[in-house]
């Protein structure tokens, strides 16, 4: 890890506005405060534009030669195709109102994090070139500014890179303001133009071109990703003594499941990997896994539309050709507005699938009648709502949980109840965070958008400031020692983010309770949870 | 950054003297008074039509909705339909509670960190508050200028006129040796309401450092000019009095295409062309600016489409092919490491 | 796209309610009648308390003034400019030159929505009669 101040001195967020105005400002690209860029092997790989060795370091970005050009045209290009980005350039009057809603702001006290101004480094450009104000009032001397316009240089590409990598694209800013505005679309729209030159980042080009080549982000080879699946089958049997055998790449099955591969990957991604195989089990669901759709998540997403839809594909071709009846899909965050927002209107229509049917209680799932995609935090409430599952939440009374809403199933989609109704039957001791920072109004986890990389480990734990506090505060409040989550990217930056923040919070997939608390046919006396910690005492890890 | 209202300011009193000179020295009424405004309202229509047919060229490739509240699912999991709407009456309803109630403004919070390191929010309602006086004062200032392009006026004007000048503030007397009154005309609390709350939307740019960073000129101006127009307005009213009959028929003139003779226009006061200068500029100004928020806010994206993209197939009219990376070409490049895992395959080697 | 359809609509509506100054008297005749008729006292006496000008644009504080001054100091001598001496009174000096409340006062105030509560209570003696 990068050295990062200790909590104490990071907390001392000083927001007071620099003398000079924004423009004059630049930003600060040194060590420890820019991703590292993309490789050329992954843009190679992917026939994006512009591979090249570089780094942000570097005086020279070595940019196309009509580098201008090709911004001023996409910028174009892209207000024609998207009635959101002119309408957010145009309509903002800058009231201030989303500034202090982003954690981002919070957490670093920098100006041009506020949603504002982050998506005014991109309209100072919009207005220079596009609008008649701009062009009328840059014929005089001064009038730029004074129009708050300004003529592109690579110092603002520079800066571009810089912010809108600072930006996790959680929509929180959005739900405040009187226009919804959607910094998550500037953002988008800003690393789309900044893709088109040879800007990327590495911790999101390394998992996109891994993806598109293996079907998940880490890259996991088929063999592999089947071995891993019964390693995990290898640990229930000793924990439950209950034998797993899922299947993969079967044609036939009526469910194709897809979670996200961080799950296959990394602790405690892995405990709700379990919680799955264990829930399919108990209910004895005919369902199979992809190794080519191997992964729910989609950084394509964070790097633009096109490519988001290039690695979705995977989702309904395989299921295609897999024949299943419909899609069940695991736990996570972004993965979620790529299905619900996106992924029936690039890659649909779904015509070769089957409306939705929970084949262990009828239910039909008429809110995905189209896309055909189910949540499994809404599938399991369903079996829990129709008592199909024998559950013992004593299981989990050494935890006292609490829920973060992630912030793509809260806010681009409105996930809230289902995995509350899940939580409250699984364990016994749950409790929410402060009204302002759970459902809506949610706070990112700091990392999100393609940010988890350890080099800006300080960026995300400024980030992560707000939701660290409101966890904080329900631990010395309630006694929360169980943050859990229904996101992959969560539950890998949450254990860090508690570490530093939180000390004595671990993090956990709801799937993961839903999977200690099941009572399995025939299985043994449980003595230790999934992650092989002894049950009965309240160990709780580093609690108190 | 002070530069930014100083520049506003600047312009604006540049404008109003335009209007006060031309009138009182160069004699150009007509101009002032009838081709200034012709030229400002067909500006004012054209613009408008420009802009909003402008963002209805561009398509909305994506459901963008941002979801405040739980979301359609399950049967027996209680759907929030204003904040999660998923049919179209229910967006209406949260589109009419955005547009008429600033609901999104209302759940404004300011966030601090304690001495203690504790990160509060408490809600901040002063700016929904603010805003709410704003637009409605002058959404009744309007209104009931329409007193000026009636005859007879209507009821329904002369209700608000009535309603708005119901509370009496009268008050007469020497001050500094000359006698003083106020009540008569009748007092508008609207145009009070306005003035006041366009100096907090001010004053809140000016003194909160944060909003005062991100503020342009752009923003700083059209509070002047309303200043200017609410200022001048109520100075007429209270204060200079003006002829208003000779201003109705004007006013009447330019609704009915019958301008009055040159003498009526040479005898309206000169703080009377600074008003309606003002305003023609503010018409003017108005489509090309962020003013237009009154057009964009009915079509935010994220605001007037229901959250129903997962039961019914949203389009995107620009939609194409894109290069992916098929199963075949996947089984192709793994098809020994699948065999050999026991996995099936499509083709045996 | 049917959603421009409905920009179009919407934009329809606005500029039907904005261009209401410009149709609504389409309809509505201007009435010709709102400039105040001089009664024969009027003409006779040529001049009022004050200039034409000062009249037109400020009566109502004069008004108010005169009310205040009668009500509260109990003064009933106006003096101006000219050096005549008025009572300060809406019955008998205001009205008694501008004998018709209608075609006096009312003309103007019709035509400028202006609704006066003088006559919250005096009377105007013709009405009355």
């Amino acid at each position: 890890m990068v050295d990062v101040p200790k909590p104490e001195e990071l907390i001392k967020v000083d927001n007071k506005p620099p003398a000079k105005g924004w423009m004059d400002v630049p930003p600060d690209i040194s060590a420890g405060k820019y991703p590292y860029p993309a490789q050329p092997k992954s843009l190679k790989y992917l026939d994006l534009p512009n591979p090249r060795d570089w780094s942000p370091l570097d005086d020279d970005w070595q940019l196309p030669e009509n580098w201008k050009e090709i911004v001023h045209e996409g910028l174009k290009e892209r207000l024609d195709k998207y009635r959101s980005l002119k309408v957010f350039m145009d309509t903002c009057v800058r009231c201030g109102a989303c500034a202090d809603k982003c954690h981002f702001y919070i957490g670093s006290g920098d100006p041009k994090n506020m949603p504002v101004l982050r998506a005014e480094l991109l309209r100072s450009i919009y207005r220079n070139d596009f609008t008649a104000a701009g062009k009328i009032m840059s014929l005089f001397p001064g009038g730029k500014r004074l129009a708050g316009a300004r003529t592109l240089t690579k110092d603002i590409i520079k800066e571009w890179f810089s912010y809108f990598y600072q930006c996790s694209e959680c929509r929180r800013c959005s739900v405040f303001c009187p226009y919804g505005i959607d910094t998550a679309e500037i953002t988008m729209m800003g690393r789309e133009l900044l893709n088109l030159l040879g800007i990327n980042i590495h911790w999101i080009k390394d998992p996109v071109s891994n993806c598109f080549r293996t079907g998940n982000h880490l890259g996991i080879q088929p063999q592999n990703f089947k071995e891993i699946v019964e390693f995990f089958c290898e640990d229930i049997e000793e924990i439950t003594g209950v034998t797993i055998n899922p299947s993969f790449n079967r044609k036939g099955a009526e469910i194709l499941f897809i979670t996200p591969s961080g799950d296959a990957f990394a602790d405690p991604g892995t405990y709700t990997f379990m919680g799955y195989l264990l829930l399919f089990e108990h209910i004895g669901l005919d369902y199979t896994f992809s190794t080519y759709a191997s992964e729910g998540g989609n950084f394509g997403l964070f790097t633009s539309a096109e490519m988001m839809k290039r690695l979705n594909s995977k989702m309904y071709a395989e299921a295609s050709r897999l024949g299943v009846k419909w899609i069940l899909g695991g736990e996570c965050g972004h993965m979620w507005r790529v299905i619900n927002q996106y992924m029936d209107t690039m890659n649909g229509p779904a015509d070769f699938l089957e409306m939705p049917v929970s084949p262990i209680t009828g239910t039909k799932f008429e809110n995905a009648a189209s896309t055909k995609m189910v949540h499994i935090a809404e599938f399991t409430a369903d079996l829990i709502r129709h008592n199909k599952l024998k559950l013992d939440p004593s299981r989990n009374d050494h935890l006292v949980v609490t829920y973060h809403d992630s912030c793509n199933p809260a806010r681009a989609m409105g996930l809230f109840e289902e995995p509350r109704y899940v939580i409250n039957n699984v364990c016994n001791n749950f409790y929410e965070m402060p009204e302002s920072t759970i459902k809506e109004n949610t706070f990112c986890c700091g990392s999100g958008s393609g940010l988890n990389t350890e080099e800006i480990m300080e960026t995300r734990l400024q980030g992560g400031l707000p939701r660290a506090n409101a966890v904080k505060h329900v631990h010395d409040k309630n006694g929360v020692n169980m943050l859990s989550c229904v996101c992959a990217i969560d539950r890998a930056v949450f254990p860090p983010l508690m570490d530093y923040w939180v000390p004595g919070v671990d993090v956990t997939g709801v799937h993961e309770l839903v999977g200690n608390a099941l009572v399995m046919e025939g299985e043994i006396e449980r003595t230790t949870n999934l992650r092989f910690e002894p049950l009965g005492d309240t160990e709780g890890d580093s609690d108190e | 950054m002070n530069g930014n209202y100083i520049f506003s300011l600047i312009t604006v009193v540049v404008l109003g003297l335009l209007a006060f000179f031309g009138t009182t020295v160069f004699g150009l009424q007509y101009l002032f008074g009838v081709i200034v405004p012709y030229a400002c309202v067909i500006w004012f229509v054209f613009g408008i039509l420009k802009r909003m047919l402008g963002w209805a060229n561009s398509p909305v490739p994506f459901r963008i909705t941002t979801t405040c509240g739980q979301q359609k699912s399950l049967p027996w999991i209680k759907q929030n339909r204003i904040d999660n709407p998923s049919t179209g009456i229910e967006t209406i309803i949260r589109m009419i509670l955005e547009i008429v109630l600033f609901r999104s403004l209302f759940r404004n919070t300011k966030s601090d960190i304690t001495a203690s390191g504790k990160v509060t929010y408490i809600w901040e309602k002063w700016l929904w508050v603010g805003a709410l006086a704003f637009h409605y004062s002058f959404l009744v200032v309007i209104v009931r200028h329409m007193r000026f392009f009636t005859d007879p006026v209507p009821y329904l004007i002369s209700m608000l006129e009535y309603f708005d000048s119901l509370f009496k503030i009268e008050f007469v007397g020497e001050v500094v040796g000359t006698s003083l009154q106020i009540g008569l005309p009748g007092f508008f609390i609207s145009g009070l309401v306005l003035l006041a709350a366009i100096l907090f939307l001010f004053s809140r740019r000016v003194l909160i450092s944060q909003v005062r960073y991100i503020s342009l000129p752009a923003d700083f101006f059209p509070l002047f000019l309303l200043m200017g127009i609410a200022g001048t307005g109520i100075f007429m009213r209270y204060f200079s009095k003006v002829d208003i009959i000779s201003i109705k028929e004007l006013t009447m003139g330019l609704a009915t295409f019958c301008i009055p003779d040159g003498a009526v226009l040479a005898g309206l006061s000169s703080v009377f062309y600074i008003h309606l200068f003002l305003v023609c500029i503010l018409l003017a100004y108005f489509p090309f600016s962020k003013l237009m928020h009154m057009g964009g806010v009915f079509l935010s994206p994220t605001r007037n489409l229901p959250n129903n993209s997962r039961a019914r197939r949203h389009i995107n009219p620009w939609n194409y092919p894109v290069k992916v990376h098929t199963y075949d070409e996947y089984e192709d490049e793994f098809r020994e490491k699948m065999i050999e895992a026991g996995l099936p395959v499509e083709k045996e080697s | 796209m049917n959603d421009k359809l409905k920009v179009i609509a919407g934009l329809i509506v606005f500029f039907a309610i904005f261009s209401y100054p410009f149709w609504n008297n389409i309809f509505n005749k201007e009435n010709p009648e709102h400039k105040p008729v001089l009664s024969a006292e009027a003409e006779k006496a040529k001049e009022c308390v004050r200039s034409k000008d000062y009249m037109t644009k400020e009566h109502m504080q004069l008004l108010d003034i005169w009310r205040d001054k009668v009500v509260r100091s109990g003064e009933r001598v106006y003096k101006y400019g000219n050096g005549k001496e008025y009572n300060m009174s809406l019955s008998n000096t205001c009205l008694g030159c501008h004998t018709s409340k209608a075609e006096f006062c009312d003309r103007c105030h019709d035509y400028a929505s202006v609704k006066p509560y003088c006559w919250d209570c005096h009377i105007d003696p013709k009405e009355n009669k």
